[in-house]
């Protein structure tokens, strides 16, 4: 895929193996913001195949399809498939006569994954959250900032985190994940 | 760094948030029969205390919500948060 539409495709290739936080990009995948109110939150969940966490900061997930709280109103779905057209035609026929908002944000972020040990450490020299699994759990998710550049950070285990980055600020975000690993090589 | 907590999201950093002026300042429901002055200090003139301020902030780089605060204007502590729509809870005493 051309650099254009994927940019971290070349960054990723030269990307040194260093254990104690791997980073990789995250294939392109559908991405589908939906906002509602209470009427439309259990028949978005059904169509989805994932109920929508209604606990604030968390995420669910069901084999590919992964629904994230974003506000009380706004939720991040994330599923593997790269064509969202079915997935959408799915969730606005389930949701049709409902006050809702569902677009289309699969091109708007790419995914990059942060796994190992230190993939914490290596957070923390942009992102001011407390990482610690006790104040951030694994299923928890949140829009935050790393550096000047906002993203949407999951935890998926224990030592891997996902983050959602608008693909301009992408390139920006690599490099200073790349040069805060690079003591730990 | 300053820990402002979020009425949703709970204890955040401060640098996720946007200010967003005086809380509780309602637009007046006939805004025709106002006079100018009455007008202008709706639109202009605020309360502007040493101590005690009600404000509205915004978690824009987290929930996105509007909700208010309760900080003292000279130590820079806030005293408590709570969702928009809220009345101004009544806090007295409290520690810094």
């Amino acid at each position: 895929m051309s650099d254009l539409l994927f940019p971290l495709g070349a960054l990723a290739a030269a990307v040194p193996d260093i254990a104690a936080a791997r980073l990789s990009a995250i294939p392109p995948c559908t991405r589908l913001a939906f906002r509602g109110r209470e009427a439309a939150i259990g028949p978005a969940g059904a169509a989805f195949g994932v109920d929508l966490p209604r606990t604030a900061c968390r995420f669910t997930r069901s084999g590919t399809r992964l629904a994230a709280w974003l506000g009380p109103d706004e939720w991040l779905l994330l599923a593997e498939e790269a064509d969202p057209a079915a997935l959408f035609a799915d969730l606005e026929t389930a949701l049709a006569g409902l006050p809702h908002a569902l677009v289309d944000v699969s091109d708007r972020s790419l995914g990059i994954a942060l796994e190992g040990p230190r993939a914490a450490y290596v957070l923390n020299q942009g992102c001011p959250l407390d990482l610690d699994t006790a104040a951030f759990p694994v299923g928890m998710s949140t829009r935050t900032v790393f550096a000047k550049a906002e993203i949407v950070l999951l935890r998926e285990a224990p030592e891997r985190f996902r983050l959602e980055v608008w693909r301009s600020f992408a390139p920006y975000v690599w490099g200073l994940l790349e040069e805060a690993r690079r003591e730990l090589a | 760094m300053l820990i402002i907590t979020c009425p949703w999201c709970g204890e955040r950093p401060e640098i996720e948030f946007a200010y967003g002026g005086e809380a509780h300042v309602a637009r007046p429901a006939d805004p025709s029969a106002l006079s100018d002055q009455e007008w202008a200090d709706f639109l202009y003139n605020r309360t502007n205390p040493k101590g005690r301020h009600a404000e509205r902030w915004r978690h824009v780089h987290g929930c996105g919500r509007f909700f208010n605060a309760l900080r003292d204007t000279v130590s820079d502590f806030f005293v408590t948060t709570y969702k928009a729509g809220e009345p101004r809870p009544d806090v007295e005493g409290e520690a810094k």
